[in-house]
């Protein structure tokens, strides 16, 4: 629950309520949806139903002159624009060409075949039934395994094999390490395709206006800056008339990390009708068109010695692409390369990523992207060990952690992990559930024939993304702070929230840099038209990197303020403190509005000082910070259904520095809440055909407050010395603490019949088919 | 072709021309100009459009507007037509019961009927009680916590 606050407190650390609030709480916020230009038409588009075809024809004039349509494109009308962009490269990377609007193929279900516009919703998606497309469905591949066996269709006729890139990484001696390893555990792991299901969906609003050649683009993004860049090169603007706004953005998950063709189309379609358009996705386009998460199928090896020591870890990873890379679609998977060693003293790794093209919607960033499953994998490793070796699982970690003296530790891999007490979340979790009584708990358990399991994941995280060299588009941020001559602080943030409230988090920490009330403090984002050029939130990024950008400029003006408190004290033994500038020596003060009226009339300024009170620093973290954490989860499993119940679930993270812990607690839960998700119940299921199956809520299960347990948190604090706020970054912790800690936890329960590893999500008939399996 | 609907939302008198098959969150959004309820999935499971109707809560996608004529409707931006924020919805602001806000006003119209229907539920029964709206943003302990502040402080 939030607290009050008296204005002389210090804000930082406290759980002020949020600011974005009332606006959310009164129905009066504006998200794009909401928007409604004068003239304002409708755009529908027109998907298709086959996996993989040709276009054979299509007869757009039925819809042309149906009522209330003003045009119809198809794939040749845009062919001058796009092509949708991939920010990441690698060597020997295979980039199909990704038009706008489907030309002479369609590649996927839900791929863009044409667009109508008309004055209304409702007409345009009538006339959308008035097109007649001739498709000549050709094979499909939807399985990412199956599209590399020989003779599988192809989803690119150019490329046979389906492969889009293979990539190779390793470190220490990984042959001799298995070589000579006393033990050797092989698995196979999937992490399933996961729909990332922001309860808003995309949208867009573009308005052109040809006098000054401009476009503006309100969009539902988590990056406003790099998409007016983007959508600005496909439409061959120039980059100063193109505006992008992000409205209120109603959730995003990384999939909203992202440029999309219907962007470019809505934009292109305004332009060509002189009318402001909107498009906004549906539920079932949703599914179908926006990026999916996860699709990895990981085959992993461990080494070990027999004490339990290990020696190195081996990856296969098979990453299913989809039919086209989005923005940073394989890049994703070098992330999970980079943090396969965990949080254990792997000196020796080996990763081979194959890169597969399937008859399904590309694969991008969803809440973790490739660190959920690198997590996932290296602690199911961990446990079957442990299993292999008899050994307790949090005894196997502890034996296993990076030292507290090891900081900064160099990865296999080649990170360099920030620092960290990993052992001391872990501890903690393990007095929470009172680790050695609840094993009692289980013997009895188990004695009465109840299949009760303990599950354990220490995870670590790669965050606050992150130096520029390692980040595709710039992993820098910017702020600015202005003070205006009343006293009052803006402050512009490149970062874009949506949802992690950094408008209350933002003005706790300009609030008490400056000591003003937080009243006195608005943050505004998300319009490059009003904020300096930023790269956005994404990454668990927000706070670490733009927080800090942002305490900078804020120390930049703490300086220039304190010189024209010396310079009006006439004094130089001045301190800049609670908004006032107080001469040592006299007592006398000036405040913060006296001085910003002052730094604007001008009359009088300190040496090399320019009028005016406003600072921008664009921040470069020197690296990523790692924030670190045990999830303990404790399952029954009931034999006659399969069904998996989560009877305990805790979880001990270490952010760092913690500067709002409500809105901390608040990122851990939801991020648990979307890893139970995948643990238990969410799939992204295409068939042989390339239908996705799980295409409508009814079919892809979201989890619902009767699915979720009670979520008991609590925090160790190691902060970062990479950014002077040492915050580590939580968006995506409790989303990767959890898969591996319910996993652990059924295969646990399981363990008794035999059961050695289950892939997600552990539906009740998974689970129960597992089962039967066992007792064969 | 066009039906007359006659609306009372949040007090309001609305008389209109509509079609037949004009749903009543689109109604509500695009004709009465009120976006505070919002549309997550147009097909009755995602609860983002929920709307009292002659004061029981529905989901505003699952019916047409001419099935609401004459009838009593209260959306989010009634809540606190007063100024005064509901007691609901100071709850949820104190425990921090939204992050991204789009599932938030047919939560706060869901949780306020659960708390008419029932004043002192448990954990158990509001879960219950806001099942039919997903929120994909907080895991829901702080929308829990929320309704039982608003049930303490006898919403
Ligand atoms: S929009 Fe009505 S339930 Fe989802
Ligand atoms: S607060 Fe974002 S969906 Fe509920």
């Amino acid at each position: 629950m939030s607290t009050t606050i008296s204005v002389t407190e210090k804000l930082v650390g406290k759980s002020v309520r949020r600011r974005e609030d009332p606006r959310l709480i009164t129905g009066t916020a504006t998200y794009v949806d909401d928007l409604k230009l004068p003239g304002m038409h409708h755009a529908c588009i027109l998907r298709s139903p086959h996996a993989a075809a040709k276009i054979r024809s299509i007869d757009i004039s039925a819809a042309q002159s149906h009522p209330g349509v003003v045009a119809v494109f198809t794939g040749p009308d845009v062919a001058g624009v796009g092509p949708v962009p991939c920010g990441a490269s690698l060597p020997g990377l295979r980039v199909p060409h990704h038009a706008i609007l489907a030309t002479g193929r369609v590649y996927y279900v839900g791929h863009a075949v044409a667009v109508v516009v008309a004055t209304d919703r409702y007409v345009a998606a009538d006339a959308l039934d008035l097109i007649e497309v001739d498709y000549e469905p050709t094979a499909a591949v939807a399985d990412p395994e199956k599209a590399l066996e020989p003779g599988a269709p192809a989803v690119h006729p150019e490329w046979p094999d389906n492969v889009s890139f293979t990539y190779h990484q390793e470190g220490g001696e990984p042959e001799k390490a298995f070589a000579e390893a006393e033990v050797v555990v092989k698995q196979r792991i999937t992490s399933q395709r996961l729909v990332p299901m922001p309860m808003e969906t995309r949208g867009c609003v573009a308005e052109y206006h040809a006098a000054e050649k401009s476009l503006t683009l309100w969009s539902s993004t988590q990056i406003p800056h790099l998409l007016r860049t983007l959508v600005g090169q496909m439409l061959g603007l120039i980059e100063n008339r193109v505006r992008v706004i992000t409205p209120e953005v109603g959730g995003g998950f990384g999939c909203k990390l992202n440029v999309y063709a219907e962007e470019a189309l809505t934009s292109f379609v305004a332009m060509k009708i002189g009318k402001p358009v909107k498009w906004i996705e549906s539920r079932r386009e949703n599914f179908l068109c926006t990026i999916h998460g996860r699709g990895h199928v990981d085959y992993y090896e461990i080494a070990a010695k027999r004490d339990g020591t290990v020696l190195g870890l081996r990856l296969k990873l098979i990453q299913d692409l989809g039919a086209y890379q989005q923005l940073l679609t394989p890049a994703i998977p070098t992330l999970s390369v980079l943090m396969m060693p965990g949080l254990y003293k792997f000196r020796n790794i080996s990763a081979d990523i194959v890169g597969v093209f399937t008859n399904c919607v590309p694969t991008d960033a969803y809440r973790g992207a490739g660190r959920p499953e690198a997590t996932h994998g290296v602690e199911r490793m961990m446990d079957l060990l442990a299993v292999e070796l008899k050994m307790d699982p949090a005894e196997i970690r502890l034996k296993n952690f990076i030292g507290n003296d090891e900081f900064p530790y160099a990865t296999a891999t080649g990170l360099s992990y920030d620092s960290g007490d990993y052992a001391a979340p872990l501890k903690k979790a393990l007095d929470l559930v009172n680790y050695r009584e609840l094993r009692e708990d289980q013997r009895k358990a188990r004695e009465q024939g109840r299949l009760m399991g303990i599950g354990i994941s220490t995870y670590g995280e790669l965050c606050a993304f992150g130096p520029s060299p390692a980040t595709p588009a710039g992993g820098w941020e910017s702020a600015t702070v202005k003070i205006d001559p009343s006293g009052k602080v803006t402050v512009l943030t490149g970062a874009s929230p949506h949802g992690q409230g950094e408008e209350t988090t933002f003005a706790q920490i300009a609030a008490d840099e400056l000591g003003v009330p937080i009243d006195d403090v608005i943050v505004l984002h998300g319009d490059t038209a009003i904020v300096q050029y930023g790269i956005g939130t994404f990454g668990s990024r927000g706070t670490a990197v733009g927080g800090a950008a942002l305490y900078f400029a804020l120390k930049d003006l703490r300086a220039k303020i304190k010189k024209f408190g010396e310079m009006m004290l006439e004094s130089d033994d001045v301190t800049f403190s609670g908004g006032v500038c107080t001469c040592n020596k006299t007592g006398n003060t000036v405040s913060l509005a006296q001085i910003a009226g002052m730094s604007y009339r001008a009359m009088r300024l300190p040496v090399n000082e320019e009028p005016g009170m406003q600072a921008t620093r664009f921040w470069e973290p020197p690296n990523f910070a790692f924030p670190f954490g045990a999830h303990i989860a404790v399952t029954e499993i009931d034999r006659e259904t399969g069904h998996v119940a989560v009877s305990r679930y805790v979880a001990v993270d270490d952010c760092g520095n913690i500067i709002n812990p409500l809105l901390v607690a608040g990122q851990v839960h939801g991020g648990v809440a979307q890893g139970l998700g995948q643990s238990l119940w969410e799939q992204a299921v295409y068939d042989d055909t390339g239908q996705l199956i799980t295409g409508e809520l009814m079919d892809y299960a979201v989890p619902k407050a009767t699915m979720m347990p009670w979520i008991e948190t609590a925090h160790t604090t190691t902060p970062s010395p990479v950014n002077p706020l040492g915050v580590k970054g939580v968006g995506e912790a409790g989303t990767i603490g959890c898969s591996p800690a319910v996993v652990n936890s059924v295969v646990d329960a399981l363990s008794p019949p035999g059961v050695r590893h289950i892939d997600m999500p552990m539906t009740p008939e998974k689970v129960w088919k597992v089962l039967e399996g066992a007792r064969a | 072709m066009k039906q007359t609907t006659n609306l009372r939302i949040n007090g309001t008198s609305y008389v209109h021309e509509v079609e037949p098959r004009l749903l009543l969150i689109h109604y509500l959004r695009e004709v009465a100009g009120l976006t505070g309820p919002h549309i997550g999935c147009e097909t009755s499971i995602c609860g983002a459009c929920t709307v009292a109707i002659d004061g029981k809560v529905v989901k505003s996608c699952a019916m047409f507007a001419v099935q609401a004529d004459g009838s009593d409707i209260l959306t989010i931006e009634g809540v606190a037509a007063s100024g005064t924020l509901g007691a609901m919805q100071e709850a949820f602001w104190n425990e921090h019961g939204l992050q991204c806000g789009f599932c938030t006003p047919g939560m706060i119209m869901a949780s306020r009927q659960l708390l008419e229907r029932n004043p002192t539920p448990t954990e158990a029964e509001i879960r219950h009680g806001i099942d039919g709206n997903l929120c994909r943003c907080t895991g829901y302990q702080h929308i829990v916590n929320a309704v039982q502040a608003a049930a303490k402080a006898g919403a």
